[in-house]
Formats: C-alpha cells, structure tokens, sequence
C-alpha cells in the first residue's frame, strides 16, 4: 500500500511486514519459485519452439518415441514433441486462468462489496442470485454454460468467470464484512468522505487479505477446471496444445507409453501444488493470528 | 437570550432505537445550545445519550435501527436534519469535525498518517493532493508531531500520538463546531493533561465552539465554559461552569460530585449513586432519575419535573424546586469540601 514514498525515509506498512514475514516461509518461497519459472517458461517458448514446426507440425517418421536427446519428453501418437507441446500448453493454461481470474475478482469485488457494505436489500438480492450458482457444483456449471455456447477459448472463457464469480463475491463480501462497522470506517465518514471512496481507500485494502489468498488459490482452481474441460473436450481444441487435452489424448495409450501421460500430468500437477504452497504461505504472512 | 449566536441549537431532540427486543429511546426531548467560541460539557453516565448527541450533529445516527423522532437539529442557522445528503457531506469534517473515542481503533490502519489528514482536507479544501499533504504536515508540528513520522503507519504511533493525530484530523479544515467524544478516554493519565492542554491552545487559536463530551468532571472544570448535565437522553442540568459546580440543584448532579474521592479526607467513603442508569426500553413515567433519587417525592414517580431557571443560563428540573427555592437552594446536601 507504500505511496510514492520517495522524499522522506520509508517506512513498512502492514503488506511489507506480510512480505517479510512470506519471505521466512520456505514452502511458498519455493512454491513462488516454481510459479515463476512456469510463468516464465510461458513467456520464452516461442523462442525455443516453433509453433508451426515443432508444436503442431505432424511426423508420422517419429510417431510414439520415448524419451530421448532429441525429444527429452517423447512424442505423442502423430510424433509431435510432447516437451514443446507441455510448454506451449501453459501458455493457453496461465493466459486463460489470468484473465478469468482478475475478470472474476473484478466483478466479485464490486458484488460483494455492494453487498457487504450496504447490507440489507441490497446484500439480500446480491448474496441469493450468487446462492443459486454456487447450488450448482462449478464445474459442471462450466460444463453447462460450454454446452450451450459451444467451445472455443472466449467461451471458455466466459463460463470460468461466472462459475468463479460467486466465490470471489463471497470471500469479498465477508472481508468488507468484518472491516465496515470498524470505527476507522465510521471516522471516514465523519469526515464526509463519500461511499465509493470509503469502500476502496479504507474498507477493501483492509479486507485485501483474504481476498489475496483466495485468488492465488481460486488461479489454481481454474487452471485445473481449463485442463478438466479440455480433458472431456469442451475446452481448447486440437490442434492447440493444451495439458487436459493431452491428457485425454494419451490416455489410450497409458498401458504401452505411459510417459505420454506422464508428463502433462506432472505439469498440471506441479502448477497447482505450486499455487497452492503459495496461497498457504501468503494466508500464514498475511494474517498471523491464523496460526 | 435572544441575542445569543448561536452555532449549534438542538431543540427536544427524541433519538429511537427500534431494535427486536424493543425501542430503545436514546434521546428524549434532548436541548444542547453552543455558542461561537463557547466550551459546552455534555456530562453523563455511559448510555446516557451522549455519543448519540453527537452523532445527530452529523446526521451519522445509524439508520436503521436509529429513528429522529422528534426535535431539530440547527447548526449555523440551518437545520441539518431536513439537507440533502450532499450537503451533508459539506458540513461532516468541514462545518462539524468529531474526534472519536478511542484513537486506537478510529485510523486506518494500512494508510500512513499523513495521507489521513491529508483525506480530509482534500475533501473540503481546493488544491488537490500536493495542497493537503502540506496541510497536513503542518497539523502534525501543530500537534507536535514531527513531520517526518507522517511516512508512517499508525501501529508505529504510542496512543497519546494517535489521538494527537486524530485531532490534528479533525482540526485539519479548521472546523467552526469541534465535538471531542471521551477524548482522553483511551489515554493515560498524563496524556490526557497533555492532549487537554493541546486542545484548549488549539481551540483558542481558531476559536473553534466545543462540545466535549465526558464523564470525567475534572476535565469539565479544566476546559468547559458551561455544563450541561444528561441523564437519560435528557437534559437536567445546564448552568455555567460556576452554575453547575458551585450551586449544585439537580439531586443527580449532587451525586456524580459525591462520587469523587475527597481529596482533604482520604479516610472519607465513596457516596456513589445507588442502582443504574433505567432502561432506556423502559423508562419511568415521571422522572427519569426518581427510582435512584435520595429526596424522591410522591410527584417524582408521576410527573415529568418542568424547568426552573436559577438564573438566565442555568436551570434544573426536578419537583424539589419551584420559582423560589431553586435561588436560595439547601435543598440538597453536597459534600462539604465543594462549598
């Protein structure tokens, strides 16, 4: 929350001292780490691997090869290089779960501040419209909302937003909850500050916590539900390399060349555990009393 | 009287609260009259209305459960009650500033101090950002803070320090109507001298009209012009420092005087008030005081007591009095070493 402290010494407001305190935590140290070599594994694979040529070009010369110096990871069934389709399939996997996240976290904040803030009505329509998504299991509201759209990325897109919708809403209304009646709050109001400003200067930055652990928790959510819905064929479609579609290619061939399983698997697998460490270790550094 | 200029007037203010379990009333036929540089004390046991008092003056009563029943509230020749609610976001910080209670918990605990003051002037102040961060390193030395610590966070401030900065908010657009809410409640001791003493500079500097609400009377006789006495949402007794003090009519006032340990004769017991405050869900037909009262009357448990007036400025109601008696007094017994 430090503002353009650049004149006079700075000082550690309660987000810097969470950062030490995360900074201590080995587990999301490494979990960060992890994250961050993914991210940046995202970014520099069309450097390493030609999307044309390497991803989706198909060689029926080198069909089902283990894994070898030139392809360290194997290929798959139309000998395509499993290495090169795992790292493109990040990219599908981060862009699409970071821009649902920050969409969902945009539209769940406002709800659930409205919500948490004004009380009463307001948070009585608000609070029951998001009830009756979160009644239906998230996924299978993805699955619903793809069936009725159809597949491709944007709607992908589309259905993960609104079934992450109700849980950002949800963790955002209870921050703003236990943050409002504080008597900081009320002095801004006796101050004559208007609504609006109160809710984003003082409620949500005090509420940011939780509402920071539930997003890097909810972006491990959706890249598994992207790999899901791609795994039972609503979501990326072939040729565009993605781990769930992997998977599912693979998966008849699991008993003879496992490593073609393997590998996307152990991406998914070690992206959410990394997430997860990190979202652990920024719940322990933000709020310490938890503990 | 009538030429009284008056800042702030609250005439027979009734203040609800319609909870579930009943309607509790806060504030009955409540009368505050302030005028320009004056000191009023809002004297009075804890739930005796006085924080909602306070609130009224800035339309900040929570609705629901509160309800203005009754009353109005004029604040510079203006009844606020009856303003739009944007002007209203003129009056709260600008025309009427309102230091709270407990400087602990009342600033935001993820902004530096200095932005804080800095808030409330750039909502009533023209000049923008640059303007108010001036602004408001100047309120921190006036406050006597150094201006460098502005950079920090609250949690870094000893508690005398935050409620200096609470004020130095509150006094940030040199507000004409100050209403310090328990100040020193939350503080030790020898802060509160120091802050009272603060206060009191900066509220001749700017001749700003106070309402200091407490239930401490030491702090009325360091800092108040007049005193006005609240027992159950209501007015008892209004009178000057001096009135109040030294001419004691009200059986109540006699006994929050009573409550004081004498210095002179440390061996001396407590005489505190026997009983509590009625509930305010359920109050007595007559006087609100009569069940506690030591010279109740058979009237007392009947009948609202009218207003006698000692002199232009201080009254009481109670049935003890009529036009004559309430001038000589001895009607009551105040502790001896007052008188």
């Amino acid at each position: 929350m430090a503002k353009k402290n650049t004149d006079i010494k700075k000082s550690k407001g309660l987000f810097a001292e969470a950062m030490v305190r995360l900074r201590r935590n080995k587990g999301a140290m490494i979990g960060l780490g992890i994250f961050l070599v993914i991210v940046l594994i995202a970014l520099l694979s069309p450097v390493f691997f030609d999307y044309e040529t390497d991803v989706i070009k198909q060689d029926y010369s080198q069909v089902k090869l283990a894994p070898c110096s030139d392809h360290v990871f194997g290929t798959d069934e139309f000998g395509r290089d499993i290495l090169a389709r795992v790292c493109w399939g990040s990219r599908a996997s981060l862009a699409i779960a970071a821009i649902v996240t920050v969409i969902a976290l945009t539209i769940g904040a406002v709800l659930g501040s409205l919500a948490g803030y004004y009380g009463g009505k307001v948070d009585m329509v608000i609070m029951r419209i998001m009830d009756i998504f979160m009644a239906i299991p998230g996924m299978l509201l993805a699955i619903c909302i793809v069936a009725a759209l159809g597949p491709g990325t944007e709607k992908l897109c589309i259905a993960l937003t609104i079934s992450s919708i109700p849980s950002f809403s949800r963790i955002v209304r209870g921050a703003v909850l236990t943050v409002r009646n504080s008597e900081y709050v009320r002095a801004a109001t006796a101050i004559g500050s208007k609504d609006m400003h109160i809710i984003f200067s003082h409620v949500l930055p005090n509420g940011l916590a939780p509402i920071i652990v539930q997003t890097t928790l909810r972006f491990a959510t959706i890249i598994l539900s992207i790999a899901g819905l791609s795994f039972i064929g609503l979501g990326i479609q072939a040729p565009q390399p993605e781990w769930g579609s992997m998977l599912a290619n693979a998966r008849s061939f699991i008993r003879d060349y496992s490593y073609m399983c393997a590998f996307p698997g152990l991406a998914i697998m070690i992206t959410i555990l990394s997430l997860n460490l990190l979202g652990d270790g920024l719940r322990d550094a933000l709020d310490p009393r938890l503990k | 009287m009538s030429e009284k200029n008056l800042k702030v007037d609250i005439k027979d203010l009734s203040v609800e609260f319609r909870t579930d379990y009943g309607i509790v009333k806060a504030l009955n036929d409540m009368d505050v009259e302030l005028e320009e540089g004056e000191t009023l004390g809002l004297v009075g046991e804890t739930g005796a209305g006085k924080t909602t008092t306070a609130l009224s003056m800035l339309r900040l009563i929570p609705n629901p459960p509160g309800v203005i029943t009754g009353g109005s509230v004029t604040i510079n020749g203006k009844d606020i009650l009856t303003l739009p609610e944007k002007d209203m976001l003129d009056i709260r910080g600008n025309v009427v500033a309102l230091i709270f209670q407990d400087p602990m918990t009342s600033l935001d605990p993820v902004i530096t101090v200095e932005e804080q003051i800095a808030e409330v002037v750039e909502l009533h102040e023209e000049g923008g950002h640059q303007h108010a961060r001036d602004r408001a390193r100047e309120m921190l030395e006036l406050v006597g803070i150094p201006c460098e610590r502005g950079k920090e966070y609250p949690h870094q401030f000893s508690g005398g320090m935050k409620q200096r900065v609470v004020i130095a908010i509150a006094l940030a657009c040199t507000p004409e109507i100050l209403i310090a809410d328990e100040p020193t409640t939350a503080l030790d001791v020898t802060i509160q001298a120091q802050v009272l003493e603060m206060m009191r500079d900066l509220r001749n500097k700017y001749n700003t009209s106070m309402l200091m609400i407490t239930h401490d009377l030491g702090i009325v006789a360091e800092i108040c012009d007049k005193v006005s006495v609240v027992y159950a949402g209501h007015v008892i007794e209004h009178g000057t420092l001096e009135d109040v003090f030294d001419h004691t009519r009200h059986p109540y006032t006699e006994g929050l005087f009573n409550s004081l340990p004498n210095l002179e004769n440390r061996s001396e017991k407590l005489k505190p008030i026997k009983g509590l405050m009625p509930d305010p869900s359920n109050l007595p037909p007559g006087c609100a005081f009569c069940p506690r009262c030591n010279y109740a009357l058979p009237i007392c448990e009947t009948e609202k007591p009218p207003r006698y007036y000692r002199n232009d400025e201080h009254y009481v109601e109670c049935h003890l009095y009529n036009e004559q008696n309430v001038k000589e007094g001895k009607v009551i017994e105040r502790a001896d070493y007052n008188e």
